[in-house]
């Protein structure tokens, strides 16, 4: 059983997101890149099904800002080989139709059983990885995925419909998996582990050249959303602030 | 008459959710202005409920198992309606079925798609839509001038009353036998919401907390401050997903819809799948300390207090 994971970088949402100058981007020279957190939920099931069957785990990510740690942190957390794909502006936005063929590519000349990725990610303006990906494989894919079974040749998941309820299904192998959560929350490793991978592990490049053309989404621009008025704020000390709270709550009869 | 716009309907079982009639209210719009007709399919049996006569067809695909849920299978369903009667526009949601089978959709159709969309208008011969990206930090204004084209939307973004209209319109039955044989996954089980624990739905005050509680140690700070108000406690997806608190407590898109008068939330960011589960509080009282967080949109009142300076003095005064 080999099991791909496609990770990639996003921008830090805790930090401040500023727009670039001709407006159709973030200023990508002063976000903090981090790794996508579902991202990190799919490498924590594939793992997960490495610790209880023979499988071998490959992580794949393009060349973005900082890859090279959360790579060696996959590294260091069991995956078995790191494969860096380069071929692109890593400096710039990219399209995720774009990301799907150049994971596509990559994967064409690779023998694999299924590929994880996480269910979304926060700059998807075109569409989510996975279902994308499947069906550039032409293989079967589910996305909200909270359940991956494997027996054999066999995939059984669950995937999240809202409101609580869950579908469960099989699939046909290879196939493409979005995932909401893992089994159990991602695993740490420490820095030290990190460095560890670092100094005995090597990160494979590969060059994707490729011509994309996919119909896309034009941004004219991109915005902070308008604050509406908002939230009346409350000021002081945290006790004048929380004084303020109770009696807000005291008004309602509620405390 | 050409067929300009075709929603798809995303029930599984039970009722039809809001958000297919927030597409059909928003789809008439846009089959007037691409002056064709307005389509809505449904996958498996018709809900015997729904009212879908704003629309001017409705497309029931054949032969698919009602009694659960399967991503080739659906994809395979709604494919073929798309190739039988080529819509200018495909409505799907940013839920489920959207974010499993558009991306696909679009991708075996060589078609531009849009997603998380909350505002879509035609504009001469352009679609002009309004996404949310960043967990709703920043908005995209973008244009599509290639059509088929799909559009994905955030439930919650568009009217839905307007949508819902007495009358049928005519039924046309489609059978995708064919592709759905070929498809490479078959659905076995629908598991309905564990419903044992806490009800979070019902209380008139809940004390919600988010990942920047931290970690689960942290987390007995804001139980005692939810015990000091005879509060049940809430929390965003993350909480639930570290194994900090039980499915039952979770808010939002994949948990609980919640209502009450007053929503305290502290350490959550307001993502757009948080929001779709409390919107619809009374009053919303945020603690975040970042003052750009999302939530604070929402919110009737807030602070960038840190939650860990903060919550210890609400639980002294209410506690006396
Ligand atoms: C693919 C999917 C299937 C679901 N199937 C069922 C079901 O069979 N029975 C049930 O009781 N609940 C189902 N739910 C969940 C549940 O219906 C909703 O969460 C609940 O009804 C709240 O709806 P709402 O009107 O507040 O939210 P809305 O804003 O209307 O819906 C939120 C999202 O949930 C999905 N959804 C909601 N209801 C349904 C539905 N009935 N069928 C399909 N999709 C739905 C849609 O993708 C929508 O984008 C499903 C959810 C999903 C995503
Ligand atoms: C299909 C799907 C369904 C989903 N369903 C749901 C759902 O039902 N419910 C849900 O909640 N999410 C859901 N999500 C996840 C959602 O996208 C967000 O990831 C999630 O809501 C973020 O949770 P959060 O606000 O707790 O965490 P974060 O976004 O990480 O926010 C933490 C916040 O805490 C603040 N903070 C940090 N430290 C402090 C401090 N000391 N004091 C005060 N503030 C602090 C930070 O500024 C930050 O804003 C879903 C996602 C998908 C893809």
């Amino acid at each position: 059983m080999h099991i791909v994971v496609a990770m990639r970088q996003l921008a830090d949402l805790v930090e401040e997101l500023e727009v670039n100058g001709d407006g159709t981007d973030i200023d990508r020279d002063f976000v903090k890149f981090v790794s996508n957190e579902w991202d990190e939920a799919a490498l924590e099931e594939a793992l997960t099904i490495k610790d209880e069957s023979a499988a071998s785990v490959t992580v794949v990510a393009l060349d973005e800002p900082d890859v090279d740690q959360t790579l060696y942190a996959a590294l260091a957390k069991g995956a078995d080989r790191a494969v860096k794909l380069t071929g692109h502006d890593p400096s710039a936005w990219v399209r995720t139709r774009e990301r799907a063929q150049r994971i596509a590519s990559f994967l064409a000349h690779e023998e694999f059983d299924l590929v994880l990725t996480g269910v979304q990610a926060a700059d998807d303006l075109d569409g989510q990885l996975a279902g994308i990906l499947g069906s550039t494989l032409d293989i079967p894919h589910a996305a909200v995925v909270v359940g991956v079974e494997l027996t054999g040749s066999s995939l059984r998941v669950a995937q999240e419909l809202g409101g609580g309820l869950v579908g469960v299904s099989e699939l046909e192998l290879p196939a493409v998996l979005g995932v909401q959560a893992a089994r159990q929350a991602p695993r740490y490793a420490s820095i030290t582990r990190i460095r560890q991978a670092m100094q005995t592990q090597k990160i494979e490049e590969q060059e994707v050249s490729l011509e994309v053309t996919t119909p896309q989404v034009t941004v004219r621009r991109l915005y902070p959303p308008e604050k509406q008025g908002g939230a009346t704020m409350l000021t002081g000390s945290a006790k004048d602030v929380a004084t303020e709270i109770v009696n807000i709550l005291r008004s309602k009869g509620l405390v | 008459m050409a067929i300009a716009v075709l929603v798809v309907g995303e029930r599984v079982a039970g009722e039809s959710p809001d958000v297919t009639f927030e597409l059909l209210g928003r789809g008439r719009e846009l089959a007037d202005a691409l002056s064709g007709e307005l389509a809505v399919v449904v996958v498996n049996d018709l809900d015997e409920g729904a009212q879908f006569g704003i629309a001017d067809v409705l497309y029931v695909v054949d032969g698919m198992d009602s009694a659960s849920y399967s991503a080739p299978q659906w994809e395979a369903a709604i494919g073929a309606v798309i190739q039988r009667v080529s819509p200018q526009v495909v409505l799907v949601s940013t839920g489920t079925v959207g974010i499993d089978l558009a991306g696909a959709l679009a991708t075996k159709f060589n078609a531009p798609l849009a997603s998380y969309v909350i505002d879509v208008t035609a504009q001469g011969d352009k679609l002009v839509v309004t996404s949310q990206l960043y967990g709703g930090k920043l908005l995209s204004e973008g244009e599509i001038d290639a059509f088929p084209a799909f559009v994905s939307v955030l439930p919650g973004s568009l009217p839905v009353e307007k949508g819902r209209a007495q009358g049928s319109p005519r039924v046309e039955h489609i059978d995708a036998g064919d592709q759905l044989r070929l498809s490479k996954g078959r659905g076995t089980e629908l598991r309905e919401p564990d419903t044992s624990g806490v009800d979070i739905t019902s209380a008139a005050l809940l004390v919600s907390v988010g990942r920047g509680i931290g970690s689960k140690e942290n987390l007995e700070l804001v139980a005692e401050l939810a015990e000091a108000m005879k509060a049940p406690l809430s929390a965003s997806r993350p909480v639930i997903d570290q194994g900090w608190l039980p499915k039952p407590h979770q808010v939002g898109k994949s948990g609980k819809k919640v209502k009450p008068t007053v929503y305290l939330a502290f350490g959550i960011s307001g993502a757009p799948e948080h929001l779709e589960g409390m919107r619809s509080a009374e009053t919303i009282i945020a603690c975040n300390t970042d003052p750009s967080a999302p939530i604070f949109e929402v919110a009737h009142y807030g602070t960038t207090l840190d939650l860990f300076d903060l919550v210890p003095e609400l639980t002294d005064i209410v506690g006396g």
